[in-house]
């Protein structure tokens, strides 16, 4: 089988908890990259949690929509840097988000397109399942991701899994 | 005192992966940053609400028409 799937680098945080989540010196081999997150935050103020992605240090020049089904109904809507909804800490115990972030030619010297599919839990009423499409409007290759919940820290077990994808 | 927040660090070029205490500054531009995701989630929360809330009197105004609470959700797309 071609190696085309590559899995680059894989972190879970510890029982400190994290504030952020960042892979760095990304290989330049890949044509995409894949991020897995499954993640919780500590905030358990709101009804789930969102996750900021800055990309190379920078919170600027993101652009997103997006599609979300919850509790309450239907929603859509935009913003800027890209986010993406994770488990809160009142959600069930020890559930963790589930979240596919696809970043398309992020090597290249153009604006990259992001696509998250994210579904988090929140205990009994609050669950929210999420389409994102979102572009980073910037033509600096993508050396380093960094993932930040808006409110709260990663718990422990949180964990981000990095793939480079290679379609030639 | 509280203990300092930490960030982590994965090189992938390496694979070494750090966990480091975040600086002041960086303090700084976290709460910056849920500041800021703090107001975008409030106006989200206000235009949902907006339109909720617009979408409730359309259909009262349809029942008012004459119209069933199945036919008026038809139409609205309830």
């Amino acid at each position: 089988m071609a190696n085309t799937y590559i899995q680059l680098s894989n972190v879970t945080v510890g029982s400190g908890g994290a504030a952020t989540i960042s892979f760095t010196s990304i290989p330049q081999t890949y044509t995409d990259l894949l991020i897995l997150y499954s993640c919780r935050s500590s905030d358990s103020a709101t009804n789930w949690n969102n996750m900021k992605l800055s990309f190379n240090g920078s919170a600027s020049d993101g652009v997103w929509r997006f599609l979300a089904m919850y509790n309450a109904g239907m929603a859509e809507g935009s913003g800027g840097q890209v986010e993406v909804w994770i488990n809160f800490n009142a959600s069930t115990g020890n559930s963790f988000s589930n979240s596919y972030v696809y970043i398309t030619d992020y090597a290249v010297a153009a604006s990259k397109n992001i696509y998250v599919d994210t579904a988090a839990e929140g205990n009994a009423q609050d669950q929210i399942l999420g389409m994102v499409g979102g572009l980073w409007n910037n033509n600096a290759a993508i050396t380093s991701i960094t993932a930040t919940p808006s409110s709260g820290s990663f718990m422990q077990y949180s964990s981000a899994t990095l793939y480079g994808i290679k379609k030639n | 005192m509280a203990d300092t927040p930490t960030r982590i660090e994965v090189d992938c070029s390496t694979g070494e992966q750090k966990v480091i205490p975040l600086t002041a500054a960086e303090i700084a531009e976290l709460d910056q940053l849920r500041a800021k995701a703090e107001e975008e989630a409030a106006a989200r929360k206000a235009q949902e609400e907006a339109k909720a809330a617009a979408k409730a009197s359309a259909l009262a105004k349809l029942a008012e028409l004459g119209l069933t609470e199945e036919e008026a959700a038809a139409i609205a797309g309830a």
